[in-house]
């Protein structure tokens, strides 16, 4: 009960506006009644893997320690223990797998996927990523669209990535809730919930919500519109709030005149008013409620924009409106205000090369990591594909290269952050996962050669501890989604 | 602006003076020439346009010599199956002239030339051209039958310029979309090819009757007919975009009736048929990385596509997509080869088979004497994702590794110069309310 309690007081806290009473803890001890958001998430429990140690290859622990010769060592789901040969002493009843020549690193992580939501093969029938009945839809959450067979999935696991951030699309403003998944691949959605992991929302910037609601001759249609959008939508949320306050308030009030009602009956005094039913909470809105948790700072804005000038806008209107963006996403144009995006310590979600696909992706650069990195911006390699999350670590090999070619010095280690760390923090679970330290969750691959090599390979990927993909594994490494069995069944019984 | 101009200066005297003006010669790199073993510490002298030599011997008095000790030196990569040229901003209709806007209201275009809407001076082909890319075989898209591709170099602001063959292929598409233009079924779409090659084949050698209104109803325009007949006449191959294995052999067959020279492209079940490619000596074109069922088309999709077919000793070329990831070429044929492909075979795929294919494999292709001398500096392996092109020659010319990327970094390389800077920002806290 304290620690709902608590919440709730940080929650009226940061709602901020002046508006809020200060905390009702006066002599009478009464409780405001917890908001319908502000419950508690159900944490899973210990995983049982195996005790395992890795032995004797180069461990990339994207902390900025590179080990040669290390060891790395995991049980029950995390990791026990990292570190140099003659740091770590390899536990009794370890599978001990020699990793001699070949690299270790955390597992890859991707903070913008539209795997399940867009999966494979592409119809019209799988496609669940743009609700673009309205331009702002935070109610509707990705999770609630992800088809956990799509094909798509196994080859990202292939690819050594192990969570990933599954988003609405782009058509709207505000586009609805992220799913943070770690790539268990289960029957379910639920099944594959990255515990501990707090909410995302979506939103958009530039061209595709004007184009999509512009080309219906609807609201919006100019780069005017988004920005008037965001701002009511925040508006409305902020009004939201207040509205459940003083419903708290009211309600502590209540609570004082029904005990002074029942202390005054128990006194025997007959004329004491009743004071009635207690009041009503104001109706729910699942959507304000989510905006609210960005105002909180307990929802993370995830946030697609691609022009400097857009994001500089984007930050200025959160300040206004009380919400902070953590990442933005695809931000072709951020080597522009990267001091700006440094002071407000927002990282961004980019690409080694895509560009000229639009016109607000045509200042693309090679060097654009680089020089966020260089800056202090947490730079993030995010694929946007289901195809380029395979490869994220050819991709951060290219942006890496395209720093050192124009003589910007990027270590393996600092590229290695832009797909696990700094998308981990994106993703507001690095505690949890992201780099190679002991208590951490035992997320991990290990790789045929360096990780930055076009010819290197995912030999085997862990996830919690449990191997999800081992390369060697013969025919069947690769794992056959339900939609996948039988398609090939001619071949399998002697056809061609 | 007035940063700009150191910049300009510099380009201007990076661009050596012209191939009439004295021998090039490229100093102790290893060649890898595209059609043999490497040659280790060579010298690649260049002359007039073209490779004068390759091998062991000094440089020729007076020429002007390049270090490339240490480096890779291949021919130049060749971008196939795209609109590099064509697409500015691929959203942006007024910048885009692969294909005509609505395909199903002529799915029949085979005299859309490429050639018409090619921009030589596309900001994209910098870009490529920066990462090994030097020439293009720029191909229409959309529609049954799309229209004819153009080879041209990557260099030169005129079409005169840049163009080595005007007509190297007719391309047409069972693709999803091709399908859905010519009325929704496979069996629409490949009725439809019959009908107007059936066509094509009474009107060759028929013009005279044909203006005389003598021949029967004939479906589409004198000018495709034209394209088609020259598809007859070998005069180029038909490059049929298919995915399925069963389309695939489907086309083969179409080939067969009508003696066609045929090119498979996209072809991601290609693997499946690889016996029957080999059979009927068909090359394909494919996208080494596209390993998704992203399509009923293709659920069999696969990465070793490229080392299968190879195997069975079908002639493959690699291709990326788009006009803007050009550069991409070298990351496919890494990935190729480390599905299987060896790495010798995933360098003719973008040089010597697309030459070949395309018809200009007396000039392109290969790093020899006699050939235009496109080719590539790299500062290690090419395929290779840290190493980079250090130079690039286009018709034996050292061309600048900027583009409007390049020149992008260079503006915002530092910050202080900028109005942002003046204005003493970043702010250190929010203000305003």
């Amino acid at each position: 009960m304290s620690r709902t309690i608590s919440l709730i007081l940080m929650a009226g806290a940061a709602l901020g506006c002046g508006a809020a009473p200060p905390p009702v803890r006066s002599q009478v001890e009464l409780d405001p009644p917890p908001l319908p958001w502000a419950r508690e998430r159900v944490e899973r429990g210990e995983i049982d893997s195996p005790l395992v140690a890795l032995v004797g290859g180069t461990v990339m622990t994207a902390t900025g320690r590179v080990i040669e010769d290390g060891v790395v060592v995991m049980e029950r789901g995390r990791l026990r223990a990292v570190g140099a040969r003659d740091e770590v002493e390899i536990p009794e009843g370890a599978r001990a797998i020699d990793v001699t020549g070949r690299y270790v690193t955390p597992g890859l992580i991707d903070t913008h996927s539209h795997m399940g939501v867009y999966p494979s093969p592409s119809v019209r029938a799988t496609s669940d990523g743009n609700e673009m009945s309205s331009p702002t839809t935070p109610e509707v959450r990705a999770a609630d669209g992800f088809w956990p067979q799509d094909p798509q999935l196994p080859r990202a696991i292939a690819g050594g990535v192990t969570t990933i951030q599954v988003l609405p699309g782009s058509g709207n403003l505000i586009g609805g809730a992220g799913a943070i998944l770690k790539l268990h691949l289960g029957r379910t959605v639920e099944e594959m919930e990255f515990p501990g992991a707090p909410e995302t929302l979506k939103m958009a910037c530039g061209e595709n919500p004007k184009r999509v609601y512009g080309g219906r001759q609807a609201f919006p249609m100019t780069r005017m519109g988004n920005v008037f959008g965001y701002r009511r939508a925040f508006q409305q949320a902020l009004e939201y709030g207040r509205g459940f306050e003083d419903w708290q308030a009211q309600h502590v009030g209540w609570q004082r005149r029904r005990r002074a009602y029942l202390e005054a009956r128990e006194r025997g005094d007959a004329d004491a008013e009743d004071p009635g039913p207690a009041p009503s909470p104001p109706a729910r809105d699942f959507g304000l409620e989510r905006l609210l948790g960005a105002r909180e700072g307990r929802v993370l804005v995830q946030m697609h924009c691609y022009r400097a000038e857009e994001m500089a806008r984007i930050i200025e209107v959160g300040e206004e409106l009380g919400f902070r963006v953590r990442s933005f996403h695809h931000a072709v144009e951020a080597y522009k205000i990267r001091d700006l995006l440094a002071a407000h310590d927002i990282s961004v979600s980019t690409w080694a090369d895509w560009w000229g696909f639009k016109l607000e992706a045509y200042d693309a650069i090679e060097e654009n990591l680089a020089l966020l990195t260089q800056a202090g911006v947490r730079g993030v390699l995010h694929s946007d594909s289901a195809m380029l999350v395979q490869r994220l670590n050819q991709e951060a090999a290219k942006a890496m290269a395209a720093g050192r070619r124009a003589g910007i010095e990027i270590t393996e280690d600092q590229a290695l952050r832009w797909i696990t760390i700094n998308a981990a923090w994106t993703l507001g679970v690095d505690e949890h996962t992201g780099s190679l330290e002991a208590g951490k969750m035992a997320d991990v691959v290990v790789w045929s050669g360096n990780p930055f090599s076009v010819y290197t390979r995912a030999d085997v990927v862990f996830i919690d501890g449990l191997t999800v993909y081992d390369r060697h594994a013969g025919p069947d490494a690769l794992h056959r989604t339900d939609f996948e069995l039988g398609q090939d069944l001619e071949l399998t019984t002697g056809g061609e | 602006m007035r940063a700009l101009w150191p910049l300009v200066a510099a380009m201007t005297l990076a661009v050596p003076a012209g191939a009439q003006e004295g021998a090039v010669a490229l100093v102790g790199g290893t060649v890898w020439p595209g059609d043999g073993a490497p040659v280790e510490n060579a010298t690649v002298v260049v002359r007039a346009g073209r490779v004068v030599s390759v091998g062991p011997g000094a440089p020729p008095p007076g020429a002007r010599i390049v270090d490339c000790a240490g480096t890779t030196i291949t021919p130049g990569f060749v971008a196939t199956q795209t609109e590099l040229g064509l697409v500015e901003l691929s959203l942006e209709p007024s910048t885009s002239d692969e294909a005509l806007e609505g395909d199903a209201a002529d799915p029949v275009r085979a005299s859309f030339a490429a050639i018409d809407g090619y921009n030589p001076l596309s900001t994209a082909i910098p870009v490529a051209r920066r990462w090994g890319v030097t020439s293009v075989v720029v191909t229409p898209n959309g529609g049954l039958i799309a229209g004819t591709s153009a080879w041209m170099d990557l260099a030169g602001t005129t079409l005169d310029d840049v163009l080595v063959r005007e007509r190297t292929a007719l391309h047409a598409s069972l693709s999803d979309n091709a399908v859905t233009a010519a009325g929704g079924a496979r069996s629409s779409a490949l009725n439809l090819v019959r009908q107007v090659f059936d066509d094509a084949r009474l009107y060759r050698g028929r013009g005279p009757a044909y203006d005389r209104r003598g021949l029967r109803e004939l479906r589409v325009s004198r000018l495709d007919l034209e394209r088609l007949a020259g598809a007859l006449a070998g005069d180029y191959p038909l490059v049929v975009k298919a995915s399925r294995q069963s389309d695939i052999l489907r086309v083969l067959a179409l080939g067969r009736e009508y003696g066609l020279r045929l090119v498979i492209a996209d072809a991601e079940e290609a693997w499946m048929v690889a016996r029957q490619l080999a059979a009927a000596d068909v090359p394909v074109i494919l996208t080494p990385m596209t390993n998704l069922p992203s399509s009923f088309s293709h659920l069999h999709a696969r990465y070793d596509n490229a080392a299968i077919l190879h195997r069975a000793g079908v002639r493959v070329i690699l291709s990326t997509e788009g006009a803007h990831a050009q550069r991409n070429l070298r990351q496919e044929a890494g990935n190729a080869i480390a599905a299987g492909l060896p790495r010798e075979a995933a360098l003719r795929a973008l040089t010597l088979e697309p030459a070949r294919v395309f018809g200009v494999e007396r000039d392109y292709g290969t790093l020899a004497p006699g050939r235009v001398a496109n080719l590539v500096v790299w500062t290690g392996d090419p395929f290779e994702l840290t190493t980079w092109a250090r130079h690039v020659f286009v018709r034996g010319r050292e061309v600048p590794t900027t583009s409007r990327q390049t020149l992008l970094f260079e503006r915002y390389r530092r910050l202080e110069g900028t109005a942002r800077g003046q204005r003493g920002l970043p702010r250190a806290a929010p203000a305003r309310r």
